[in-house]
């Protein structure tokens, strides 16, 4: 908050329920005001006016707070800090530096703590990319700061501001709030600096939206190969507890190819935050060789951290991902869960006395959810250049029962759901992604991408597995009444090969070394090889050969452990395989057929 | 509220409203939100409260020990101008309390006490250590499926009539860091429970000598509801204050959470909140969580608390939302079986709905065995397949299946009698739980071992077949 407007008296607390502070005698307050309650200046939000009357949703613990106590006004909504220094950073839900504070305070987060979002004091190189006289707008470039090994900062103008460079500091080290620039902006002059705000619940500008076309590679197979979702794209990940939301979001943190991650920890757990913030560091990109905190922002609000900051937290991360969506970056953002997130809002809404919808949630949370998934997309920016903001929302349903508010009403505002599967997990078939269950309407338009990929037949091997993905699914029920004995060996090839689907392919382990990431290519090597089991091995059967002789070829049963025996970066051995398979099967149809 | 800022106690005579729990008192009070309040009745009894909501002309306090008796003219409230706060030292070792933290043994209030808020304070995640180190429970079921970490929640879900006590017991009784010589306590913390259930920990407590090291918070069925919301709180703030203040390593039993939750929901309806779900108020989930978050490790503190939290499902309902929240939050459940446990399985834990989310960082190479990972996965996936199978039997028979099917079935009978049961007082290394699996993994054709490598076969399975 800036010190100018710190001591202005907004009005005076007049009552207390939990998180939720009522202030009378307000009247100059606005809307979405940031203000500070009480003695202790506890953060807070007016989130709603009536008369004199001012609700304020407070974003840390209220004990103690009493009536009689005065609010202050800041002027300004909530905001938060951009500028060098947000990678590699933790915050909790309010953008305040988490790890800061640990140096200062220890074990617990103190209230009413104020510290600087991003280091008011390290100094940046600064290489400015403007001229005086040069003519700016918002969101243009002018200058260019090395923030990590793998990311360049872009700093430009904030959007709204324009008008003509006056001066232009030399290059050289600067800190944050040092003038790089200044504009004279029809008589009121601009000074611009590393470092600028901007309200959390508003979307930053872009110059025009654009279609997504190319794929945000997971190297998750299921969720490539399958169910893929675009750069800019918006997708959901429900499950019920222990189906492995948080891990499936860890991976795709350490794996997908956007060029920066945001990951909101919304009401989950303490020592999940933690392990990513022990695992990441080091933990090296696959493609740039640098830590892979060094292209990853952090917003944590624990479970047990104050509800009203878990309602900002999903706003806060968002304007993060978009303030480097502007500087032409494809950002991903994580979102772990937006059920808490819903939750708090139902809390909030409870103690405001409103009145509710669907179990308790308030009737704007369809809005609320829209208006979060809105903020995914793919962009041109106002300097010109290309972005993107993909987010992947995971959902939380209660009992596991995805019929309920929040699962249903995000499957409005997203076009592809990865849905995670209760019994898949039971038999730790991980990642639980349930193919029946899930879909990605996104497949037409990433078509083009495989192609250009060089791998023009993945909309084929897609449609095929999927087909027999549904074949076996009917068959397991038959198998469920009578038992698979009666099938025709010209039917148990489908369990067949759908076993060796599941087991080497659907799955994925998380902490194989060989396993736990798969590139595009050998992902598709392996799904061509599994359906070419199918074709063959059918064609074996038709000849006169059993089930039983085909499963027991020892090219066959290689197919099973592929997936931890083939080396990523060496997908020719897949090749051999698919080699070694044509022939041994061209053997055996010989032999069946003499007899 | 620290000391320097702390306004001093105000006293009002006469209040507006005594509703069930809570009382109302008009006027302009001033109470600060969670501030402890004194309730004197007309007798002269001295309660304790809290005030939950407070405004200018009115401030709710909930009262721990009821309001039976109070009058409206006649009852005196104390604002103490500070939040509930548990006095915490070493000296509660060995010793029994209410659920505000009071002796009920008869004993002197333990001395050298830090008084410190029960509510405590969120930990900061940068702060935490992430917890990795193995802790041996003896039981197979848990050590080689469900491996419990140091500083982890795991919580036990189980039903009435389930033998849920004697499990806690019996890992109170055996676990162990293997090789390690740490501190080690006790923290228990009893909530609406019977007294013959608490007698059970108390007795089992003191056989095995651990009795000196653990501290009991006792709120049993008879005592007032209210303060089953307070017995969890003052029972971590204590183990917190022995953790990371002294560096001892506490594990932490809470039971029963499903009482915890009956009372939490009794006092949100006569306060008159908006009820989400079966009744229970919109932020049970940040209420559990404000209880199950209090479990980890921090750095430089050199101890760990480790929660292991009981609750019974109301009508085996893993849906019902008790168990769910409290899986949303806890990392993994234990999960008991009804019918495991009519057919005479102890421990009856349920293979497939249990899980331990932590285990995957505390085992393996450097920490249990090199197959452990493996050994688990594939004992989860061929345990999965019976109980499919199992399903298909009932409807074709047991005479139809496959000889590969019968196989399993045999596996999942072997795993169900050999490998989760054993004995009360059995103390399994975790040699001879991964041993164990091997063995009844062995019933299973060499193909079927999907997510073993060539190495663990030539291993383990060839030893498993030697003998």
């Amino acid at each position: 908050m800036e010190a100018a407007a710190r001591d202005r008296i907004a009005g005076r607390v007049s009552r207390v329920v939990g998180p939720l502070v009522r202030a009378s005698g307000v009247k100059d307050a606005r809307m979405l005001e940031l203000v500070e309650v009480g003695r202790r200046r506890l953060i807070g939000e007016i989130v709603r006016l009536d008369g004199e009357e001012a609700s304020i949703q407070v974003y840390e613990d209220t004990t103690g707070l009493r009536p009689g106590e005065p609010v202050y006004g800041s002027g300004a909504p909530l905001s938060v800090d951009l500028g060098p220094g947000l990678l590699g950073s933790i915050y909790d839900g309010i953008q305040r530096p988490l790890r800061a504070i640990g140096e200062r305070s220890g074990r617990s987060i103190g209230r009413g703590v104020r510290l600087p979002a991003v280091d008011r004091e390290r100094q940046w190189e600064v290489t400015p990319l403007v001229r005086a006289g040069d003519r700016v707008e918002g969101g243009q470039v002018i200058a260019s700061v090395r923030e990590t090994e793998s990311i360049e900062h872009r700093v430009m103008v904030p959007p709204g501001v324009a008008g003509t460079v006056a001066s232009v500091a030399p290059p050289g080290l600067y800190r944050v709030d040092e003038r790089i620039a200044a504009l004279d902006a029809g008589g009121a002059g601009a000074e611009l600096t590393l470092r600028h705000r901007w309200p959390v619940r508003t979307r930053r500008p872009v110059a025009s939206r654009l279609p997504v076309s190319s794929v945000l590679v997971t190297g998750q197979r299921v969720l490539d190969m399958l169910f893929p979702v675009p750069r800019g794209g918006a997708v959901a990940l429900p499950g019920g507890f222990g189906t492995g939301k948080t891990m499936v979001q860890h991976a795709l943190a350490r794996w997908c190819d956007a060029d920066i991650i945001v990951f909101i920890g919304c009401g989950e757990r303490g020592n999940e935050m933690t392990d990513v913030l022990t695992r990441f560091p080091a933990l090296v990109d696959p493609r740039s060789g640098r830590p892979l905190m060094e292209r990853t922002v952090m917003i944590a609000n624990t479970s047990n951290m104050p509800v009203a900051a878990r309602e900002a937290s999903i706003y806060t991360g968002i304007t993060i991902a978009e303030y480097y969506r502007d500087m032409g970056y494809h950002v991903a953002v994580m979102a772990d869960s937006t059920s808490r997130w819903a939750e708090a809002l139902r809390e909030l809404s409870g103690r405001m006395e409103e009145l509710p919808a669907d179990e308790g949630f308030p009737s704007y949370l369809p809005t609320r959810l829209a208006e979060f998934y809105e903020r995914a997309g793919a962009a041109a920016t106002l300097s010109g250049a290309e972005g993107s903001v993909t987010v992947i929302g995971s959902v939380s349903p209660p009992g596991g029962d995805f019929s309920e508010p929040v699962t249903q009403h995000t499957k409005r505002f997203v076009r592809a759901l990865w849905a995670l599967d209760r019994r898949l997990a039971e038999a730790r078939h991980y990642p639980a992604v349930g193919w029946l269950e899930s879909y990605s309407e996104y497949v037409e338009e990433l078509a083009g991408w495989w192609e250009g990929e060089g791998i023009p037949e993945w909309r084929e091997l897609r449609d095929e597995t999927m087909g027999l993905l549904q074949q076996e699914s009917r068959l397991q029920q038959v198998v469920k009444l009578v038992g698979p004995d009666v099938l025709p060996d010209s039917q148990r090839i489908i369990l067949e090969t759908c076993a060796i689907l599941r087991n080497a392919f659907l799955q994925q382990d998380f902490f194989d070394e060989q396993d736990m990431y798969c590139p595009v290519r050998s992902a598709a090597k392996m799904l061509d090889l599994i359906i070419l089991f199918h074709r063959l091995g059918s064609r074996a059967i038709r000849k006169g050969a059993t089930l039983v002789a085909v499963k027991g070829l020892p090219a066959c049963r290689a197919l099973m452990r592929m997936r931890r025996t083939v080396r990523r970066d060496e997908p020719e051995a897949l090749d051999r395989m698919a080699a070694d398979l044509e022939r041994s099967i061209a053997e055996l149809e010989a032999r069946s057929g003499r007899r | 509220m620290d000391g320097a800022e702390r306004p001093a106690a105000r006293e009002y005579v006469g209040v507006r409203q005594v509703a069930g729990p809570l009382v109302v008192v008009g006027g302009a009070c001033r109470a600060g939100f969670n501030e402890l309040a004194e309730v004197t009745g007309p007798d002269g009894t001295r309660r304790l409260g809290v005030v939950l909501e407070t405004s200018d002309d009115a401030a709710v306090i909930q009262v721990f020990e009821g309001t039976m008796g109070l009058t409206i003219p006649g009852t005196r409230v104390r604002f103490r101008g500070r939040p509930l706060e548990a006095a915490v030292s070493r000296e509660m070792l060995g010793r029994v309390f209410d659920g505000l933290g009071r002796p009920r043994d008869g004993g002197p209030e333990p001395l050298g006490g830090r008084p410190l808020d029960v509510n405590g304070l969120p930990i900061n995640p940068t702060e935490r250590e992430y917890p990795n180190r193995f802790i041996q429970t003896g039981l197979s079921a848990v050590d080689g499926m469900n491996t419990l970490i140091r500083g982890q929640k795991l919580p036990l879900f189980s039903g009435s009539g389930l033998p849920h006590n004697r499990i806690a017991a019996q890992i109170a009784r055996q676990a162990r860091i293997p090789g390690g010589r740490d501190e080690f306590a006790i923290v228990f913390a009893a909530m609406g429970i019977k007294f013959d259930a608490a007698r059970f920990f108390m007795d089992g407590f003191e056989e095995s000598g651990a009795l000196r090291n653990a501290a009991l918070f006792l709120n049993l069925a008879d005592d007032p509801p209210v303060e089953r919301l307070t017995a969890p709180r003052a029972a971590l703030t204590l183990a917190e204050h022995l953790a990371f203040d002294l560096g001892v390593h506490v594990l932490v039993i809470l039971t029963d959470m499903s009482n915890y939750c009956e009372s939490l929901r009794e006092i949100a309806t006569v306060r008159g909140d908006i009820p989400s779900r079966k009744g229970y108020p919109g932020y049970l989930y940040s209420d559990l969580a404000s209880i199950y978050e209090r479990a980890g490790m921090v750095r430089g503190s050199g101890g760990s608390i480790t929660q292991m939290p009981i609750l019974t499902m109301p009508g085996d309902d893993i849906t019902h939302p008790i168990p769910d929240l409290t899986g949303f939050i806890t990392e993994g459940q234990i999960v008991l079986e009804r019918e495991l446990h009519r057919r005479g399985i102890y421990p009856p834990v349920g293979g497939l709905p249990s899980l331990s989310r932590l285990m995957k960082d505390g085992i393996g190479p450097g920490r249990t065995r090199d197959d452990h990972p493996r050994v688990a996965s594939q004992l989860f996936e061929a345990y999965a397949r019976v109980r499919d199978l199992r399903a298909l039997a009932s409807v074709i028979g047991e005479e139809e299946l496959t000889p590969l099917d019968t196989a399993y079935l045999a596996f999942g009978r072997a795993f169900e009698e050999r490998f989760l049961g054993q004995g009360e007082r059995e103390d399994r290394s975790i040699e001879e739980t991964l041993d164990r699996g091997w063995e009844v993994l062995a019933l299973l054709p060499r193909d079927e071992l999907h997510r073993m490598t060539e190495e663990d076969i030539e291993r383990h399975g060839r030893a498993e077949a030697a003998r």
